[in-house]
Formats: structure tokens, sequence, C-alpha cells
């Protein structure tokens, strides 16, 4: 199956200032693909450059086919876009930006109400702009992303400056875009958003593609640690966990003891050495690395550095 | 198939129109103040007959003033709805939809020349009636006159929303430049009487030619007599679009 985005050797500059260095990446139908990285970093220029509203410097992009300049037009019509802190005109109502959005594709769902419905805008019909709450105006921006029912949805930075609840409403919301056959190209500098939607994860920094994978192939690749917490009371506990492998080491001080391992089957025998020992637990929890880890790693900087 | 422009043209246009209705001080301030302006000086000092006459109050055409107060004021709206759609992402987000750029300014410029035409209306309507017999200035004319003017001065303010950085500084960056071209275009005082230097920089700004024309239309002189003002404003319109298409910013 060819990618739906294909992105080779892009490059960015804005005056003296690398945007973009040397980025490739390929992105699969119905799949989330997540560029994710620090401000800065050219997640923005790179979509921006894949949407056909950048030109490029260097570098070959196709999308769905279509070159993102050349067949501007075209691409219009069959991609939803959604821009980084973006503004409609203040008093303009939530139904009458649909009606506009609309009208302006030749193809477009039947049921614009239905749409608002679902994305639960629609007591806000004829709410001016400027009285929409910030999850609710990014929830405008998605419907109106989505309104021509495109093959290949843009959102960058999605819930930036949003609460916790309406970020976790916006994810449910991306995940049924998905679900509904969609390709999405989102951008994120929020590591756990990263996690909970991406399919796949690309991790850009200074302008170039430091690596990509899913999720978990990234954690497994570059934080395999594995680290087990439990509390008990019994005696010599430590000496009894010795059976686990050469990995493993045991620290135990008063009743709570950390195993700390590598590997995906090093929780479960840490499991099967308690229930041989027959070691009573009195609580036992697990810790595993995150992407935000594994960006910690790669870069040896947080992302909010 | 439509051609490019038109798809969206007149619906965002209508609403654009309605979204202006919907702030009232620049929906007062552009339509309804210059109109004001001439019911309180016409009723002061008089308007200015027809073919001129020497011993009116004021050196200068009450109606004339307003109408180009009217221009200006759409050009400074203009400007400002032009650089707080930029600051907001606003003309980013239309532009990466299926409208052409063309459109998007083409819609904008059309609310002006409405409102414009509007409150010429509302100054026609209140001089026939405060001033009888002194408007009787062919009104079809006047208007005509007045919107190419409007055209004209609307493309130097294209120029400008291409250089005003923020919203914050469109109002101080167009009165910076639209006072001294008021004050330069013949209005208060004869162009030709200006230092040499000075004339040659009002024959550059198109007020300078719409305060002409309107002057024109009003003495009865006509169009013909001022072609080459109207030639001017579409050499000025050309310039300065051609200009303003290759400074415009749209973020």
């Amino acid at each position: 199956m060819p990618p739906v985005i294909a992105v080779s050797n892009l490059g960015k500059r804005y005056g003296r200032t690398v945007a973009v260095d040397d980025v490739s990446l390929e992105v699969f139908e119905g799949e989330i693909f997540g560029l994710i990285g620090p401000n800065g970093a050219g997640k923005t220029t790179t979509m921006e450059c894949v949407e056909g509203n950048r030109v490029p410097d260097k570098g070959t992009i196709s999308v769905l086919g279509l070159d993102p300049r050349r067949d501007a037009n075209a691409l219009r019509q069959r991609i939803g876009v959604q821009h980084q802190e973006a503004h409609l005109q203040k008093r303009i109502k939530v139904w009458e930006a649909v009606d506009l959005w609309r009208s302006l594709y030749t193809t477009h769902v039947a049921d614009t109400d239905a749409l608002l419905a679902r994305l639960g805008l629609e007591s806000k019909r004829n709410a001016w702009f400027m009285t929409l709450s910030g999850g609710q105006k990014q929830r405008l921006f998605i419907a109106l992303a989505l309104i021509h029912e495109p093959e290949v949805v843009f959102l960058d930075e999605l819930t930036t400056g949003l609460d916790p609840q309406a970020r976790r409403a916006i994810w449910s919301l991306v995940t049924g875009i998905r679900d509904r056959g969609t390709t999405v190209f989102l951008t994120t500098h929020l590591m756990e958003e990263a996690e909970r939607l991406c399919d796949r994860v690309a991790i850009i920094e200074h302008g170039r593609i430091i690596e990509m994978g899913t999720p978990e192939e990234l954690v497994q690749k570059h934080c395999p640690e594995r680290t087990v917490v439990f509390t008990s009371d019994d005696a010599d506990v430590t000496e009894r966990m010795q059976g686990l492998g050469a990995v493993a080491r045991a620290e135990g001080s008063a009743s709570t003891y950390t195993i700390l391992g590598a590997g995906d089957d090093f929780v479960t025998d840490v499991i099967n050495i308690i229930a041989r020992e027959g070691i009573r637990v009195r609580g036992f929890r697990t810790e595993i690395p995150t992407l935000e880890d594994v960006f910690l790693k790669l870069t040896g900087h947080g992302i909010r550095d | 198939m439509r051609p490019q422009f038109l798809r969206g043209f007149w619906k965002l246009t209508w609403l654009e129109t309605k979204i202006f209705t919907r702030e009232p001080m620049g929906f007062v301030g552009t339509l309804v103040m210059p109109v004001v302006l001439f019911i309180i000086l016409g009723r002061a000092f008089g308007v200015a007959k027809p073919l001129a006459v020497p011993e009116a109050d004021i050196p200068f055409n009450v109606a004339i003033l307003a109408a180009v107060l009217i221009a200006v004021s759409a050009v400074q709206s203009l400007v400002a709805i032009i650089s707080i759609y930029r600051e907001g992402g606003i003309l980013k987000r239309l532009r990466s939809t299926p409208l052409s750029p063309v459109t998007i300014m083409g819609a904008l410029v059309v609310v002006k020349l409405l409102f414009t035409v509007i409150s010429l209306t509302l100054l026609m309507l209140a001089g026939r009636r405060l001033f009888p017999g002194v408007m009787q200035v062919n009104v079809f004319s006047f208007t005509l006159a007045v919107v190419l003017g409007t055209f004209s001065i609307l493309s130097l303010g294209f120029v400008i929303a291409s250089l005003v950085p923020t919203a914050r500084f469109a109002q101080p960056i167009s009165a910076f430049v639209l006072y001294p071209m008021l004050a330069l275009s013949g209005l208060f005082f004869p162009v030709a009487k200006l230092p040499r230097w000075l004339e040659s920089i009002a024959y550059l700004l198109p007020t300078t030619h719409a305060v002409a024309l309107l002057n024109g239309v009003w003495d009865g002189s006509g169009w013909s007599a001022h072609w080459i003002n109207v030639a001017a404003l579409f050499v000025l319109f050309a310039a300065y679009t051609t200009l303003s298409t290759r400074v415009f910013r749209w973020e």
C-alpha cells in the first residue's frame, strides 16, 4: 500500500534560521501519525509544507499522490486543516462558519447538524466565536476540518492551552476520526497525548527526525528498563529473589522492595518467583517507562526545557 | 464550472457584511460620523453652491469633505480588519480553504464599498432635505466618482495593511498616511499653491485626484474635463495594487 503522505529530504529556512533541516517520513492510510518535539523543533513548518501552505526550500512532498504546491486546489478539496492557535472572526456565529466552509467544498457531509452534535456544539449554533471556550473553539475547528469528509486531516497542537478534561474530550474525537477511516497527521509537544493517540510517532529535534516508530517500539528499544516495587513483611526477601536473571537487582529497605530489570518478560519473572517462593505480598506495582523517558534519553533534556 | 474567484465570494461578502454590522462602534463610526459632520458643518457654514460661489463662509465644499471622509474611513476600517485578521490567523485559516486569496480580499473590499455607497446615500438624502437648492449635483455621477476614488484609496490601504506590523499599529500608521493625504488633497487649499516638492507628492496620492474629480462633478464641468484625474485614479489603483501584491503578508 503506497503511503498517503510521503516526505523526503524536506528543508526550510527563514532567513538564517533553519526551521526544518532534513525531514523524511511516510504516513499510511488510516493511522494517526504524530510529529512530536519541543517548541521550535520544526513541527509546524513541516506540517505547513505538507499542507501546501508553505513553500519548502528543498525536498519532495506527495500527499494522496498530489504535489501540495502544484495541485493545491485539488488537494484542498481532499484534506482538512486545523492551525495552531487559530481564530475566526470574533462575531461570526458557529452555524455561519460551518455554512461558509460547507459551501466551499465540492463534497461535504450531508448533515452538518449531526456533525455539530457529534462534536458537542449543537447548543452553540448561534453563539459568536468570541464567546466560545477554548475547548469549544478547538471542537469547531475540528468540525471545519471535517466538513468535506477529507481523506487526511492535519491537526497542529490541537490541545495546547486546554484543561485536562477538554483535552481528553478532544482525544476521543480524534480517535473517532481515525476509526472512521480518515488518516490523521498531528503535531504535539505533549508526550502523554502522543502516547495515548498516535499509532506511530516521529520525534523531531532541531529540524531533524531522530527516531520513528510506534510508541511501544520506541519505549522498548530505548527504555527497556522495568521496575517492580512490592511490599512484604516476610524475612529474607532479597535473598529469595536471587533466582532472577542477571539484569535484575533487588534493593530492600524496611519492607519495601524495588526490583530493577529489563525486557518484556521481566515482570512475569518477578511474579513467578514471588509465587514459587511463596512470598506474602501486601502491595505490588510496576513502573514502565513512557515516551517522555524516551525523549529524555534521546535528546538529553525534557520536552518542556 | 464556476470561475474559481466566485467560489464562496457572495457568501463571504454577505457574512462580512453581517459581522461588520455586529460591531456597533465601527458601524456607527464609518457609516454615520461623516454624515453627522456634514450636517453640523453644513448648518454652520453652508454647503458650497454649484460653480463655487466666492462668498461661501468656508473655502471648501462640505459635501466633498464628507464624501472623502467616507472613503478614508472605509480605508481605515479595511486596514484595521486586515491587520486584526492577520494577527489572529484568520487570513491564514481562510487561505487554507479552497477560497482564493483574490476572493478573500475582494469580499472585504466589496463590503467596504457597499457601506461607502450606503453612507453616501445617507449624505445625499440629508443634503437634499436640510440644504434644499444647494445639492443639485447629479447623484449617480457623484456616487460613481466617490466609488472610483474609494477604490483607488483602498488600493493604497492595502499597501498600508501590508506594512502594519500588528493590529495595535493599524490605527496610528493608517492615520499617519491618511491625514497628511487629506491635507494635501486640495480640499482645503489649492494643490497648485503647495511648495513644488509637496505638489509632486500630492499628485501621487489618490485623494488629490478624487477631490479634483468630485469638484468637477459638483461644478457640472463633468468627467470629460477631468479625464486626467480619472486616468490618474486608475493608474494609481493599478500601481498600488501591484505593489501590495508584492509586499502583502498573510501571516
